[in-house]
C-alpha cells in the first residue's frame, strides 16, 4: 500500500498557528463594530477586544467553540456562514471578518457578497492552495495535498472550496469589490514582499489576508 | 383568600415565602381590559441586594413551576426546581446576585389566580377571572420589582414559559433589563403547541368534576381530567430517544402482556404516576389559564409582524439556549429570536446544547448549559461593574 505521507515537507499554514489573527488585529481600526464569522473559540474577538476595544460579535458552527466563546463572555451565536448572514442588516458592522473559513463554506461567492453587504469592509484570510509546497506535493505524490494544519483527506475535509490567491483575486473582481489591502504570509509567517507581483505571492504565500470594500 | 388546597394547608403552618399585596389603588391592568385588584404576589428571594440595587436577577418559572426555584417546595418537599443552577457558587450565584422568583399571576401557589376569591362575589374566581397573558405576568412582576425598590434588573432568566416572560421583559421594559437569558423558548406559541394545550384543556373541562370551573365552590376537583392533561403534556417535554432509553417497551411488574388495559408498559405506569402526583400540587383552572397565556403569546404580532421591530434599539445583552432534542420549542423557534436580534443589531449569544432529554433538559443538570449560563452572566456582571 501507499507509504505514509510525510507531512513535514509541506506547510500550507505557518507553523506559528494563526499568525493571520495578529495581521487582522493590526488591520482593524480601534473602537469599531466587528462581526467575526467562523470565530472558533473566540481568539480573534478576544484579541480585538483587548487590543482595539472593538464591539465584537461572532458566528461559530461548532457547539464546543460557541460554548467556549460564551463562557469567555463573548457575544457569539451558533450558526453558519452559508445560512445565517442573511439576517444581518446592511452595513451593520465596520468589519465582517472571515478568517480561515471561506474554504469551508458551501457558497464562497455568496458568503463574500454577504460580508460586503453587512460590513463596510470585509477581511478575509485563507490558506493559499497555490503555494509551491502544495503544487510540489501534487506533482510529486499525485495525491491531494494533506498538511499538518489542514490534516484532512479529500474525502473527509470540511475545506470543500480551496482556492489560490489568484483565484480569490478573480472572485473579488467578479463581484465588483475593491482590494484595499492585501498581505501574503510565507510558511514561516513572514510577510511576502509587498511590491512583488500576484504570481509571486501565489507561489510563496502560504496564506493571505485581504481587506475588501464594496 | 383561597388557593390550591394543598398550598393552603402549608400556609396555616407558617409561610415559607414572602407576599406582596397590592390594594385597590394599585390594580394590575390586564390585557383583557380589566383591573385586577386586590393583587397578591407570592415570591422568594435568595442572596442579598447590594447597596446600588444593581445585582437583582429575576427568575421566571415555567407553566407548572412556582416561586420555589431554589428552596424546597412546601407542597412536595422536593428541592427547588432550579436548585442546581441557583445557589452559592452556582451559575446563578447567590453570593453575587440577589435572585427574585415570583409565582405568576394566574398561578396557584400564592399569587392571585383563578382559585383566589373574587371580592365581588366572595367565591373563587374560577373561570370568571379574565384571561391572563404573558405580558400581564410580566407587568405584575414589574410591580413587585418596583415594590422592592429595584429600577434595573441585572438579568432576567427563565425557560419555556419563563423564557417567554424573559423576552416580554426585554420588549416591554428594555431599559430595565441589562441582560436577558431566555432558554428553550420562542417568541410565539406554535400551532402544534396550541394543539397540545387544547388537548389538555379539553381533558380538564371534560371531567364532570370541573363543573364549569366552579369545582372549588362545590368542594370538588377535576383530578382525572387534570391528570390526563398532565400525561399528554408530559410526553411533549421528553423525546423519543429519552423515552426509548428510559423505558423502551419494558413491561411493568409483569413478564408478559396482560391482554387488558392496565398499565402493561413501564411508560404507561410512569405517565399515570406523573398525572396523579401533578393533581396534588396544581389547580386545574390555573392550568387552563397558564396554557392560554402561552397560546396567546406572539411578540411579533404586537409589532406589525416584525420580531426585529420589537427589539429595535435594544441595549439589553441576550443569550439564548436551545436543546437539540426539544421538539416543543425546537432550536428553530429559538433561532428565529436570534435572527430577529441580529437584524436589530443587538448583542446576542446563542448556544444549542446537544442532549436527548427533550424540552425538560432546561430543568436538568446539563454541564454545557450551565457553563453557558455561567459565562454569560459573569461577562455581563463585568460589564455591569458588579464585584466578583
Amino acid at each position: 500500500m501507499n507509504a505514509p505521507v510525510p507531512t513535514s515537507e509541506i506547510v500550507v499554514e505557518p507553523a506559528s498557528a494563526r499568525v493571520d489573527l495578529q495581521i487582522i488585529a493590526d488591520l482593524v481600526e480601534p473602537k469599531t463594530r466587528v462581526l467575526d464569522i467562523g470565530c472558533g473559540d473566540g481568539a480573534l474577538l478576544s484579541l480585538l477586544q483587548a487590543r482595539k476595544g472593538i464591539d465584537g460579535r461572532g458566528v461559530e458552527i461548532s457547539q464546543g467553540g460557541v460554548n467556549e466563546c460564551v463562557a469567555r463572555g463573548l457575544s457569539v451565536i451558533q450558526g453558519d456562514a452559508d445560512r445565517d448572514l442573511v439576517y444581518y442588516p446592511d452595513g451593520a458592522f465596520d468589519y465582517a471578518i472571515l478568517s480561515q473559513t471561506i474554504q469551508a463554506t458551501e457558497n464562497p461567492k455568496l458568503v463574500l457578497s454577504e460580508l460586503l453587504r453587512i460590513g463596510r469592509r470585509a477581511v478575509v484570510s485563507f490558506p493559499n492552495f497555490g503555494h509551491w509546497s502544495v503544487r510540489a506535493y501534487l506533482l510529486m505524490h499525485g495525491r491531494m495535498p494533506v498538511t499538518k494544519s489542514l490534516s484532512y483527506s479529500w474525502y473527509d475535509t470540511p475545506n470543500i472550496h480551496f482556492c489560490t490567491i489568484r483565484d480569490f483575486v478573480a472572485l473579488v473582481d467578479e463581484i465588483g469589490a475593491t482590494v484595499e489591502q492585501a498581505v501574503a504570509l510565507d510558511a514561516a509567517g513572514q510577510r511576502v514582499g509587498m511590491r512583488l507581483p500576484w504570481g509571486f505571492w501565489n507561489l510563496f504565500g502560504a496564506q493571505a489576508v485581504f481587506v475588501l470594500r464594496r | 383568600m383561597t388557593m390550591n388546597p394543598a398550598r393552603r394547608a402549608i400556609n396555616a403552618e407558617g409561610a415559607p415565602d414572602q407576599i406582596a399585596e397590592f390594594g385597590p389603588d394599585e390594580p394590575l391592568k390586564l390585557d383583557a381590559g380589566y383591573d385586577l385588584s386586590p393583587l397578591r404576589i407570592a415570591y422568594n428571594t435568595y442572596g442579598t441586594l447590594n447597596a446600588e440595587k444593581s445585582n437583582a436577577v429575576l427568575v421566571c418559572h415555567a407553566l407548572t413551576g412556582d416561586h420555589f426555584a431554589a428552596s424546597p417546595s412546601p407542597v412536595t418537599g422536593k428541592p427547588g426546581w432550579w436548585s442546581s443552577l441557583i445557589g452559592p457558587g452556582l451559575p446563578i450565584d447567590t453570593n453575587r446576585f440577589f435572585v427574585i422568583c415570583s409565582n405568576v399571576v394566574g398561578g396557584c401557589m400564592g399569587t392571585t389566580g383563578p382559585a383566589s376569591v373574587d371580592p365581588r362575589t366572595g367565591e373563587p374566581y374560577g373561570v370568571t377571572l379574565p384571561v391572563i397573558t404573558i405580558r400581564d405576568m410580566v407587568r405584575a412582576q414589574a410591580m413587585l420589582v418596583d415594590r422592592l425598590g429595584i429600577d434595573t434588573l441585572f438579568a432576567v432568566v427563565g425557560g419555556s414559559m419563563g423564557g417567554m416572560q424573559v423576552l416580554q421583559w426585554a420588549v416591554s421594559y428594555p431599559e430595565r433589563v441589562f441582560a436577558a437569558l431566555p432558554i428553550a423558548t420562542g417568541a410565539r406559541h406554535s400551532s402544534q403547541n396550541i394543539a397540545f394545550h387544547e388537548v389538555g384543556r379539553q381533558a380538564v373541562m371534560a371531567d364532570p368534576d370541573w363543573a364549569g370551573g366552579r369545582y372549588l365552590a362545590l368542594g370538588k376537583r377535576p383530578a382525572k381530567g387534570l391528570a390526563v392533561a398532565r400525561m399528554a403534556a408530559h410526553v411533549t417535554y421528553l423525546s423519543e430517544a429519552a423515552l426509548t432509553r428510559k423505558f423502551g417497551r419494558t413491561l411493568q411488574d409483569r413478564d408478559k402482556l396482560g391482554f387488558g388495559f392496565d398499565a402493561d408498559f413501564q411508560i404507561e405506569s410512569y405517565l399515570r404516576y406523573q398525572g396523579t402526583t401533578f393533581v396534588d400540587r396544581f389547580d386545574a383552572n390555573s392550568y387552563l389559564y397558564m396554557t392560554r397565556a402561552m397560546d396567546y403569546f406572539d411578540i411579533a404580532a404586537d409589532y406589525g409582524g416584525s420580531l426585529a421591530e420589537a427589539f429595535r434599539d435594544t441595549t439589553t445583552r441576550f443569550c439564548l439556549v436551545s436543546f437539540t432534542s426539544d421538539w416543543l420549542f425546537p432550536t428553530e423557534e429559538n433561532r428565529a429570536v436570534v435572527h430577529a436580534l441580529n437584524a436589530a443589531a443587538a448583542s446576542v449569544s446563542f448556544v444549542e446544547i446537544e442532549t436527548d432529554r427533550g424540552h425538560d433538559a432546561f430543568l436538568l443538570d446539563e454541564p454545557h448549559f450551565y457553563a453557558a449560563v455561567d459565562g454569560f452572566l459573569s461577562s455581563a456582571a463585568r460589564a455591569r461593574g458588579l464585584q466578583p
